[in-house]
């Protein structure tokens, strides 16, 4: 492949990174959230976008099926960044990842008593490391969506989930107990690529970075 | 159970990849033979103590373990030759000058290593024990571009850095261990934010350094930014001059990436990587590896590289080599010879064992042995 493949995932991710690929030249030709196209051309012809699964865009790029990516802290925490280069905090779709219990669960108390918790999660290497450096043993227990559920029908104690505005907390009636660390989109590259297509892509990302510089 | 299924990653390798792999074998040690390097055959399997030191430290999770029963010790299959073949250099051979040693075999991976999917990969690789100048470094680069123009891989980018650079800016800038560790994960992620972030407490100097460093890849115009952006140490300065000898020895081919940190714990100076662009990963990686031979009780300075040769096989372009030539079975003193001749000359020849008349065309034969005349000849089939 001669030319540049950037991948996205469609959601908050992709709203938010669009103002930034038209300001760095390679905006898409047609609006990927309407178009059931998973390749997407851009304003550049030697610059095409691909739609994938959020946590499927490490893999892309890992694999160079795509040579750029751009993909949340939290999907990069879980996919370990083996091949990757990250070297752009985009500043978009800002959120933090957190640990959430029932408001009326005693948290500090059963972390401190050792007591075995049944965490949750959706992000089992983020929720496995932080409790293991705080000494505490845990279940975890891996869901794919709707984690404010578990801790409401029995299915656990806590949860570890991304929170930004904290609303479906409340409206469940949980509340954040720890921060396991803040989360923003990631720029990412395949590293073979950066040094055989360096001349391509170096000028892409500083553009990128003028971007992000311009927006903040 | 399927008795035939085998374990995951872990493969049979079918003729036309085995003729691949044996055919990039045969060209690479011919090439290591042509340059002096001496072949050698370490053991598939030795004791833990002696395969985990140097290069093997990073080694341990990744190697398949067994007890001996003679000995009550615990012994590894080999996840990596670099080891025992400076263990060769250091108390086999004891020779007081260079060496050159290369060496091709099967090592194995509790678990698959990168994007190679397997977990028996086949190591190949050439070193030089003894030497502690730049031009041994220059020499081994230059054996690997001879290595892989020799198997035809295209588009081949060489791509060093030198690890004394980053240890020189953390031992002045007393980085402390733990903090050492975790930039050095940033560095090799190019994490910038990262690395902004971790170099906080830093002092003024240092924190500079490091944030350079991500950006301190490219062309050779690199080596003279960072002799701007860095600080005057006088290793940062000796590396920087190891830099330009190889841009000196390689053209402009040749990049630079002064954070490309891998086998930080082992290296000790110029590192190396080749990229082609029909691999997602770096296709060989080398360097040098100086303290390597201590554990084994002589110090040698060494250099060298490895690379996968079933990776190599794969993106090396296949040859198209003529069908076969199909000769019946006879007991005629004139095929024999005729069949003989052709074989001489390199030609496959199969003799048609009868009875199998209808599934020849598996032999995969374009050419027959026929009798014209009382003479035998070759003719398409």
């Amino acid at each position: 492949m001669s030319g540049i493949t950037i991948a996205l995932s469609k959601g908050r991710i992709l709203d938010e990174t669009l103002p930034l690929l038209a300001a760095a030249g390679v905006g898409p030709s047609e609006a990927p959230e309407d178009s059931r196209q998973l390749i997407v051309p851009t304003a550049r012809p030697d610059v095409r976008l691909v739609i994938v699964r959020a946590s499927d865009t490490p893999t892309y790029v890992q694999y160079g099926a795509a040579d750029l990516g751009i993909a949340g802290k939290d999907v990069l925490y879980e996919h370990g960044g083996a091949g990757l280069y990250q070297p752009l905090d985009l500043r978009i779709a800002v959120c933090r990842m957190m640990v959430a219990a029932p408001e009326g669960f005693d948290y500090a108390h059963a972390v401190h008593q050792g007591a075995r918790l049944r965490v949750a999660t959706k992000y089992l290497r983020a929720a496995r490391e932080h409790f293991a450096a705080k000494g505490v043993h845990v279940d975890l227990i891996k869901l794919y969506g709707s984690m404010e559920l578990a801790p409401l029908a029995g299915l656990a104690d806590a949860i570890v989930d991304l929170v930004s505005t904290g609303n479906t907390l409340r409206a469940n009636r949980l509340r954040v107990v720890e921060e396991i660390m803040p989360v923003s989109g990631r720029l990412i590259v395949n590293q073979a690529a950066l040094k055989t297509k360096r001349a391509a892509l170096h000028p892409l990302i500083e553009r990128f970075e003028a971007a992000v510089a311009a927006h903040a | 159970m399927r008795k035939w299924l085998l374990p995951e990653f872990v493969e049979d390798v079918l003729p036309e990849e085995a003729l691949a792999i044996e055919s990039a074998r045969a060209r690479l040690l011919e090439v290591f033979r042509v340059h002096g390097y001496e072949l050698v055959a370490p053991p598939m399997l030795e004791y833990i103590d002696s395969l985990l030191t140097g290069t093997g430290r990073d080694l341990d999770l990744r190697t398949f373990k067994l007890i001996d029963q003679l000995s009550g010790r615990t012994m590894g299959l080999r996840a990596d030759m670099t080891p025992q073949v400076a263990r060769i250099d250091a108390h086999l051979l004891n020779r007081a000058g260079v060496a050159r040693l290369c060496y091709c075999g099967t090592v194995l991976h509790t678990r698959p290593r990168g994007l190679t999917a397997t977990r028996e990969p086949v190591q190949i690789g050439a070193e030089i024990y003894g030497h502690a100048g730049i031009e041994s470094d220059i020499e081994i680069q230059q054996l690997l571009r001879a290595a892989l123009a020799a198997c035809r891989v295209a588009n081949v980018r060489l791509d060093v850095g030198h690890v004394a650079v980053f240890r020189a800016i953390a031992r002045r800038g007393a980085v402390p261990g733990e903090l050492e560790t975790e930039l050095l994960e940033a560095l090799l992620a190019k994490d910038r934010p990262g690395i902004a972030a971790l170099s906080d407490a830093l002092d003024g100097a240092t924190r500079q350094a490091l944030r350079a460093l991500p950006d301190l890849y490219g062309g050779p115009e690199v080596i003279d930014a960072a002799a701007r952006e860095l600080p005057a140490y006088p290793e940062i300065g000796a590396a920087l001059a190891d830099l330009r000898a190889l841009v000196r020895a390689n053209g402009l081919e040749l990049s630079v990436d002064l954070a490309d940190l891998r086998g930080y714990h082992y290296h000790s100076g110029v590192v190396f990587a080749a990229y082609s662009e029909r691999l997602p990963s770096a296709i060989a990686l080398g360097g040098r590896y100086d303290e390597v031979g201590k554990a084994f009780g002589r110090a040698r300075p060494a250099t060298g590289f490895s690379m996968d040769l079933r990776e190599i096989a794969r993106v090396a372009p296949r040859q198209a080599r003529p069908g076969a030539v199909l000769a019946p079975h006879a007991d005629d003193a004139a095929l024999r010879a005729a069949v003989s001749a052709l074989r001489d000359r390199g030609e496959v020849v199969i003799v048609d064992l009868p009875g199998h008349e209808a599934a020849r065309a598996e032999l995969g034969c374009d050419r027959q042995l026929v009798q014209r005349a009382g003479k035998w000849e070759v003719e398409a089939l």
